[in-house]
């Protein structure tokens, strides 16, 4: 587990990957593999977080929309194009991204706490920040976003 | 350690339950030995176990127990007090072994109270010592002994004190009780116990085994019949082997759309063994039903001394096997009802001897499979339920007006126990009376797709039965199309399907806001399935289409209700797979699926649609909870009852019937001497059951039969019903046209033969068929005992190109084999009285005559020792009776071509 509540992340490589203007990273050992969902089943009444539901070779895959999950904007034509799968309690996700980018080694020193004027929504999900020349990576705390009830569509 | 505690967890626990049991049993039977042995042996196996892992406080209080069963085993007179003791004491152990499980420690306690008591009775005991020798003894290895003693003190932490126990028994003692207590070599022949006790005590052996527990160390490999598997790996299996159905599937889907034939042969062979192998992890999910029923006789003998009644609990058939997860389920509701039959249902002894009954109240527990269900029933001989009682608190609770009660039957009133909040106890009591009770009851068991109904007679007792489902996890569904998506809903909870269009006999009508169809004088609320889901455009219950559309009628509980969906595909056997978790509140689905073609769709759960409703909703005429209780399902067919002429009722199996249709007398035109009606593109001849036609009408009602191409119309006068039922045709009759007459929703009706106005429709008909599969057009024998089968199969045979010739026995099909008939095909029923159809293989088979002739077994069994027996009795291949496209692809793969090219 490359969690941690006290915001120390024991992980070193992450997956990175682009989601609107911003950049995440998962931690490589959660990352079960990286896909392009095809043939999505919108649920009814689902949340809007959920974008639906795929057979990916026999398992059904919950599809998340990090867009909606976290108010993200689209950045034109990349929407959702691709996703990271992750497990989680048994149950296989599917955390929508724009594209998929490379494999990075960070020290646990390069990590920073997030700022505290970040979007309470944001904040739930954002094991540190880490800041490289050009743009900051956001690392993902996969089992809290997970963890967390969504309110659901349905009156 | 960790594993060996929760193996010794698991064990314990199975042990227990059985020690339960078997003391129950002992109370009644203090003089049976083989029952004293085996609770004796079996809390000597905890007791060890115990030591072992260091678990002074179980140990001490499980030994305490042993000795004073040790002195009741050497011949000490079993008191009153006694069994309720030991009763008491394994109640503690199983709290203390909750407790363990829970945190993996052994609780803080004092059971000083217990052994003390346990102790005193034992020295009381020890006057009459006499000690009979009844069970067959068999020296223990002294080794074992020693190790075990060994180990255990090796074993147990240096703080666990180890002094003497209180009401220590000298070494001596103890090895006499080990040589005394049974050992497994003294099992066969077995004690007489039920079937699944043997069966768990062997499990238990099996496991104690693997854990090397010193007592039963010496049990020889062959007896280790089973073993211990997670129910994880189990469930992998079952996830695996359903991944491996939807590829088959897929496969199926892919070869149905080429047509490509070279894969056809293997894919066969692929499709049965998947369906084979799908059976076989779907056996590895059931377990005995007993396993549900084990708490029971502790429950029933604690009841009737809190409520001081004399009753005897009956389990009949408690090893029928269903799936584990279904047991859980059932578990509890069947817990309830019993307490319910034994508080409620029995009356008190003084009571029971006033009107003349036994002293002692029966409750009767049974289960048997009937078709793809397992039937429960707990009947009890008790008062039967009060009906006026009911109905005086249902017309107090509002549930119905003193109208409509005036004129429901005592059966329909008594179904009001199924009702929340519905209880006519009078007093509170610790059993039950608080309220929550039937309808508990009947929500669990509709939860997993089961039904439960009860009947009683005053006086004289009341039956209460439970038909559940064998599995959740492989469920035939309906596939529908809604909104542009498709979903799946469990044929279980649909009626029947209603295709609706603007001005034809059954439209959707509104009233307000609310739509409604008028079925057969009854109105039944709608649900537009896009507009609740919010999907397919503007949504809304106003949105209107041109298109025909579909209602399916379905039943959730006594209530029946109508989707409108858009379309309706066809039914599928689906995998049930989980919703995502956190997408289980949304209550409108039970899960989800992947289709042949390898996409996801939703399930949609009555229950849920259904609640959003709300309620009003129409509680459903009773004929139909009737019928579903009539037959196996395996038997049941679904008919079209219809009128036409002046006879009386008339069916016709409804799997015949293409479509329904009511065609204006205006459009039927008269062409080259018989009547036809434009359908669809093409001229549709119709055919008249009766020769007169009824004046006067505007339109009639037509049956529509396709076949390929082509379609024939029957016209009738009025179409009745559908209705499900066995179909036993009882007065066969030479009639052309007619099968024979049967009983059908209590009316005498004629079967007709839709295969004989087929050529009436068509001159050329067969001609037709003839000439197209004029390469494949073989000669097929068919036998079937089951005129209802004969008749069903012929038509589907004949249309698929087949000259069928008809046998309704193995020695009728042997006399045209005499007489010199040859066949190209042979298909013949397995279970026939007579000769049945193993048998006619062999026969055919040591004959040159029809040696060479490939034989298809038909059957309803699907076990894969029946197919093995058929494949040796010679049949080529093996199709399961109600797989109608099984069949006749089956039959293709006999095809000449193939053979040549074979």
């Amino acid at each position: 587990m490359s969690t941690a509540r006290d915001g120390r992340i024991g992980a070193t490589e992450f997956v990175t990957a682009m989601v609107g203007r911003q950049m995440f990273g998962f931690a490589i050992d959660r990352v079960r593999d990286v896909f392009v969902p095809e043939g999505v089943t919108p649920v009814p009444l689902a949340p809007t977080e959920i974008a639906g539901l795929i057979n990916l070779r026999g398992r059904i895959v919950t599809l998340i929309d990090l867009h909606a999950r976290l108010g993200i904007e689209t950045v034109a034509g990349r929407r959702n194009a691709m996703a990271v799968g992750i497990d989680h309690r048994g149950e296989s996700f599917g955390l929508l991204i724009d594209h998929v980018g490379q494999v990075v080694k960070v020290e646990p020193n390069e990590w920073e706490r997030a700022p505290a004027n970040l979007d309470p929504r944001w904040a739930a999900i954002c094991l540190g920040v880490r800041r490289t020349s050009d743009r900051l990576m956001l690392a993902f705390d996969i089992d809290r976003m997970l963890d967390e009830r969504l309110p659901s569509r349905a009156a | 350690m960790d594993d060996l505690l929760a193996e010794f967890l698991t064990e314990a626990t199975e042990s227990l339950d059985v020690i339960d049991l078997e003391l129950v049993k002992f109370e009644r039977e203090p003089n049976n030995a083989a029952i004293l042995s085996n609770i004796f042996r079996l809390v000597h196996t905890i007791k060890g176990t115990c030591g072992f892992l260091g678990l002074p406080r179980l140990e001490t209080l499980a030994h305490a127990a042993e000795t004073l069963m040790g002195k009741y085993r050497d011949g000490a007179a079993v008191t009153p007090a006694g069994v309720p003791l030991i009763l008491r004491t394994i109640d503690r152990i199983k709290e203390i072994v909750v407790a363990l499980g829970v945190s993996g420690v052994e609780p803080a306690g004092q059971d000083d109270d217990l052994i003390a008591l346990l102790l005193a009775l034992a020295e009381g005991g020890k006057t009459i010592e006499i000690a009979p020798p009844v069970v067959a003894h068999v020296p223990r290895d002294p080794e074992d002994l020693v190790f075990h003693e060994d180990a255990a003190a090796e074993e147990m932490p240096c703080d666990v004190e180890f002094g003497p126990l209180p009401g220590c028994v000298s070494l001596d003692e103890l090895e006499r009780a080990f040589r005394e207590a049974p050992g497994p070599d003294d099992i066969p022949p077995p004690p007489p116990l039920e079937p699944l006790i043997e069966r768990r005590s062997g499990d238990r052996r099996a496991a104690s085994d693997s854990q090397g527990d010193a007592v039963e160390s010496k049990d020889g490999g062959a007896r280790n019949q089973t073993i211990r598997v997670a129910v994880e790996t189990l469930e992998k299996l079952m996830t695996t082997a359903s991944e491996l159905v939807l590829t088959r599937n897929q496969l199926l889907d892919i070869l149905r759309r080429t047509g490509q034939s070279d894969f056809k042969t293997a894919l066969q062979r692929l499709s049965n063994v998947t369906a084979e192998l799908q059976e076989n992890v779907l056996q590895t999910r059931m377990q005995p039903i007993g396993g549900a029923w084990q708490k029971l006789p502790r429950i029933v003998r604690d009841l009737g001394c809190e409520l001081d009644k004399k009753i005897e609990l009956e389990m009949h058939g408690g090893d029928t096997e269903l799936d584990r997860q279904v047991l859980e389920l059932i578990r509890d509701p069947l817990t309830h009802m019993v307490r319910n039959s034994a508080d409620h249902g029995l009356e008190s002894t003084a009571d029971r001897i006033r009107a003349g009954k036994p002293e002692t109240g029966t409750i009767k527990l049974s289960a048997y499979h009937e078709g793809g269900s397992i039937v429960i029933e707990i009947a009890d001989d008790g008062k039967g339920l009060d009906a006026t009682k009911i109905r005086a608190k249902a017309a107090a609770q509002g549930l119905a007006t003193e109208g409509e009660l005036d004129a429901m039957t005592p059966g329909e009133i008594n179904k009001f126990i199924f009702r929340a909040g519905f209880s006519t106890a009078a007093s509170v009591t610790s059993v039950s009376g608080r309220g929550v009770g039937m309808d508990v009851v009947r929500t669990n068991i509709e939860l997993i797709g089961g039904a439960v109904d009860v009947k009683s007679t005053p006086g004289a007792g009341t039956n209460f039965r439970i038909k559940i489902p064998l599995t959740l996890a492989i469920i035939p569904a309906l596939i529908v199309s809604s909104g542009g998506q498709r979903f799946a809903i469990p044929q279980l909870s649909v009626v029947e399907l209603v295709r609706v269009r603007e001005g034809s006999a059954y439209a959707i009508e509104t009233i307000h806001d609310t739509q409604v169809l008028r079925l057969r004088r009854r109105l039944l609320p709608l649900v537009q399935l896009d507009a609740l889901f919010g999907i397919g455009g503007e949504g809304g219950g106003a949105r209107e289409r041109a298109g025909d559309r579909v209602v399916v009628v379905a039943q959730s509980g006594h209530q029946t209700f109508g989707m409108i969906v858009d379309g309706v595909f066809h039914t599928e056997e689906i995998v049930v797979k989980p919703m995502p978790s956190m997408l289980r509140e949304l209550g409108l689905f039970s899960g989800n699926t992947i289709l042949g073609d390898g996409s996801v769709i939703m399930i949609v759960d009555p229950t849920g649609v259904m609640a959003t409703l709300g309620q009003g909703v129409a509680d459903a005429t009773p004929e139909k909870q009737e019928e579903t209780d009539k037959g196996s399902v395996e038997e049941i067919s679904s008919l079209l009852l219809f009128r036409s002429g002046n006879g009386g009722a008339k069916a016709v199996p409804l799997s015949l019937i293409t479509r329904l249709e009511d065609i204006e007398i205006d459009r039927i035109e008269r062409c080259n001497g018989r009547d036809v009606v434009q359908y669809r593109g093409t001229l549709m001849p119709l055919i008249y059951l009766d020769e007169e036609v009824e004046p006067g009408r505007k339109s009639r009602p037509v049956l529509v039969f396709t076949d390929e191409e082509r379609s024939m119309g029957i016209a009738v006068d009025e179409i009745v019903d559908i209705v499900e039922q066995r179909l036993d045709i009882e007065i066969m009759t030479d009639r052309p046209g007619r099968l024979g007459s049967a009983i059908i929703a209590g009316r005498a009706t004629e079967i007709i033969d839709v295969a004989h106005y087929l050529p009436q429709a068509f001159d050329d008909w067969l001609a037709h068929k003839e000439q197209r599969l004029i390469e494949s057009r073989r000669r097929l024998l068919f036998i079937d005992d089951s005129a209802f089968f004969r008749n069903m199969l012929s038509p589907l045979l004949t249309a698929a190109g087949y000259a069928v010739t008809l046998a309704a026995s193995a020695e009728e099909a042997l006399e045209l084999r005499s007489r010199g008939a040859a066949f190209d095909l042979i298909v013949s029923d397995l279970e026939m009285p007579g000769m049945d159809g193993i048998a006619l293989a062999r026969t055919i088979r040591s004959d040159a005559t029809w040696r060479e002739t490939p034989l298809i077994a038909l059957s309803s069994h699907r076990s894969q020792a029946v197919i093995a027996r058929t494949r040796e009795a010679g049949f080529a291949d093996y199709v399961g009776k109600f797989d109608r496209e099984g069949l006749i692809e089956t039959l293709k793969g006999f095809s000449p071509c193939l053979e040549e090219a074979a």
